[in-house]
């Protein structure tokens, strides 16, 4: 019987040498496997584009897909605005109080809101109700044969099943991002006006002074690229759904996180990009980076 | 694509190979390095019922997937009315799928659909005009399976297995195909339903002159409708040199047949494959599932 535990490794640095060895090995295999599903989702996208711009969807395939991206998600978008809105007046108001701009509240908010926390918020919550039923859905599909069945039948199942879905996503998130800016502003004034009891006409001016029609431009040209990486990388996870419920459960699980940490990478890309056009359009602006 | 083979294609005018419909020629079938199917050569006339049995992991799901055009072979070739079907650009494998029914192991009714929208999903996916012609060729191929019409507005979830497999078969049905595939079309159902599955599949051959391909486990399914039965067998077990189809011939010559694994999968004896099987266990155990790259896991696999 063998008493040494590592029999094979003599002295202790070679075991140092082993162990990270075995974790650059670790690492590298996950490097790998990134760029791999970069790869295919990229893949995925090129096909769906080109089903796209090749066919038209069928109205029967595309009005069920609004209906669940945009009514459907319109309460949850609103709602949260709402809460967003108030939350940020809640968090701001003292500091703004001590050096006694409070009446400036609105123009912290309603920017925040515009340029940012709409979009993402919105997005957020279509990747978290949207993204994650369609990885099962699809999944769903896959597992069952209901993919095969439509291959079967003479029907392509990107574009019958992942360009009304991407489509819904794009054209319908802009609006999702207006509803989440509106309710939020709304929300904003409300604990700041009605509750806090900031005066009304001075927190409307600044608000108007601040925030610009660039701003809004550039939160609802961010949540397009949003809606299409929700609805990519959604659809791609539910195609390469793995058999099984626990598969289905993966699928659902790995649209939302991979959607979620896209979209805030895409997020720190989309900045940068939309405050480049800024200053080459408007060259005296204040610079941000 | 030549003009004759594109109306070969969506016509079923065959200007070929003495009336074969499906040639299946050295057919390769690999996922990595796992081989599922190695040189699979079979040819099947025109109307004739083919039972492809064999045990699970054999790979016949496979072999009927890539006839349908459903999965690309590694290497070899499915000629299909002198067409072969892997070198089919998208539009042209399209036109032909109009002339496969595929039969669906679990029927593979799409959930978000109706009955309705199920049957006559190849028809609109086709440009069948919708209207009246639509409507009854749907309800015909209904009462062909011997479903009324009332289950017309309901969703797959509301239908027994039974009933969805028949919905499945008559949506196959639904365009008159040249060429039917069935992927185990008895498997969980009761034993009187399996026997209506195995008449109705009959009354389809009389009624129309389709070709048919039936993957089952089932012998009395296969015995009943076939004119052909195909054995494969796993290609991991084969010994070397050996070819994977165990047995080819008529259900007669299926009792007839000398090779001890035909003889056991018919009458459905385990033999020596649990001694494999427990064998395997106490030879490898479960450390066939431990990381052999961790130093502690592969000293203990050393002391055992």
């Amino acid at each position: 019987m063998a008493t040494d535990p590592f029999p094979d490794i003599a002295a202790p640095q070679s075991r140092i040498m082993a162990g990270l060895t075995r974790v650059a090995m670790a690492w590298g295999n996950v490097v790998i496997q990134g760029i791999s599903t970069l790869g295919d989702i990229s893949l995925f996208a090129m096909q769906m584009l080109a089903w796209m711009f090749s066919s038209r969807p069928k109205r029967e395939t595309l009005m069920p897909n609004f209906y669940a991206v945009g009514v459907l998600s319109l309460p949850v978008v609103a709602l949260t605005g709402t809460f967003i809105g108030m939350v940020l007046a809640i968090q701001s108001y003292h500091q703004f109080k001590t050096i006694g701009l409070e009446t400036r509240l609105g123009a912290v908010i309603n920017m925040s809101l515009v340029r940012e926390l709409g979009p993402v918020l919105a997005a957020t919550m279509l990747a978290g109700r949207v993204g994650s039923a369609m990885a099962a859905v699809l999944g769903t599909m896959r597992v069952t044969e209901q993919i095969d069945a439509l291959v079967s039948m003479g029907a392509n199942p990107i574009h019958y099943l992942v360009v009304p879905r991407f489509l819904a996503c794009v054209l319908l998130i802009p609006a999702l991002t207006v509803m989440a800016d509106f309710m939020g502003i709304v929300g904003g004034y409300f604990y700041s006006v009605i509750v806090l009891g900031i005066d009304h006409a001075q927190y409307l001016r600044n608000s108007r002074d601040f925030v610009g029609g660039f701003d809004l431009f550039t939160g609802i040209f961010k949540s397009v690229f949003f809606g299409a990486t929700i609805a990519v990388v959604s659809c791609y996870r539910g195609f390469h759904c793995q058999p099984g419920a626990d598969g289905v459960g993966r699928a659902a699980t790995a649209a939302f996180v991979q959607s979620f940490v896209m979209i805030l990478a895409l997020d720190i890309v989309l900045n940068l990009f939309l405050d480049a056009v800024y200053f080459a359009i408007w060259p005296s602006g204040a610079k941000l980076f | 694509m030549d003009d004759s083979i594109l109306s070969q294609i969506t016509s079923g005018t065959t200007a070929t190979s003495e009336g074969q419909v499906v040639d299946i020629r050295q057919l390769c079938v690999q996922f990595g390095k796992q081989v599922v199917l190695k040189d699979i050569s079979i040819r099947i006339p025109k109307g004739q019922t083919v039972a492809i049995i064999g045990e699970s992991g054999c790979g016949k799901t496979m072999l009927l997937k890539s006839i349908a055009g459903l999965l690309a072979p590694t290497s070899g070739r499915i000629v299909f009315d002198g067409v072969d079907i892997h070198s089919l650009n998208d539009m042209d494998m399209t036109r032909l799928r109009k002339r496969f029914g595929f039969v669906f192991q679990n029927a593979a009714l799409f959930d978000s659909m109706t009955i309705h929208q199920n049957v006559g999903f190849p028809l609109r996916q086709h440009g069948v005009p919708q209207g009246k012609q639509a409507q009854t060729m749907i309800l015909d191929r209904l009462a062909e399976v011997g479903l009324p019409s009332n289950v017309l507005p309901k969703k797959p979830s509301q239908l027994s297995g039974g009933m969805r497999k028949r919905v499945g078969l008559a949506r196959a049905l639904i365009l008159e195909p040249d060429l039917l595939l069935y992927d185990e079309p008895t498997t969980g159902l009761d034993p009187i339903m399996s026997d209506v599955i195995n008449e109705l599949m009959m009354r389809t051959r009389k009624r129309y002159p389709v070709t048919s391909i039936v993957v089952t486990h089932d012998m009395h399914s296969a015995r009943k409708v076939a004119d052909r039965i195909i054995m494969l067998y796993p290609y991991s077990r084969l010994k070397p040199g050996e070819k994977q189809i165990l047995f080819d011939g008529t259900s007669d010559q299926l009792d007839q047949c000398p090779d001890r694994r035909v003889q056991q999968f018919v009458h459905g004896e385990a033999g020596e494959r649990l001694m494999e099987m427990l064998s395997s266990r106490n030879n490898s155990g479960d450390l066939d599932t431990i990381n052999l790259h961790d130093p502690i896991a592969r000293n203990r696999k050393q002391e055992r």
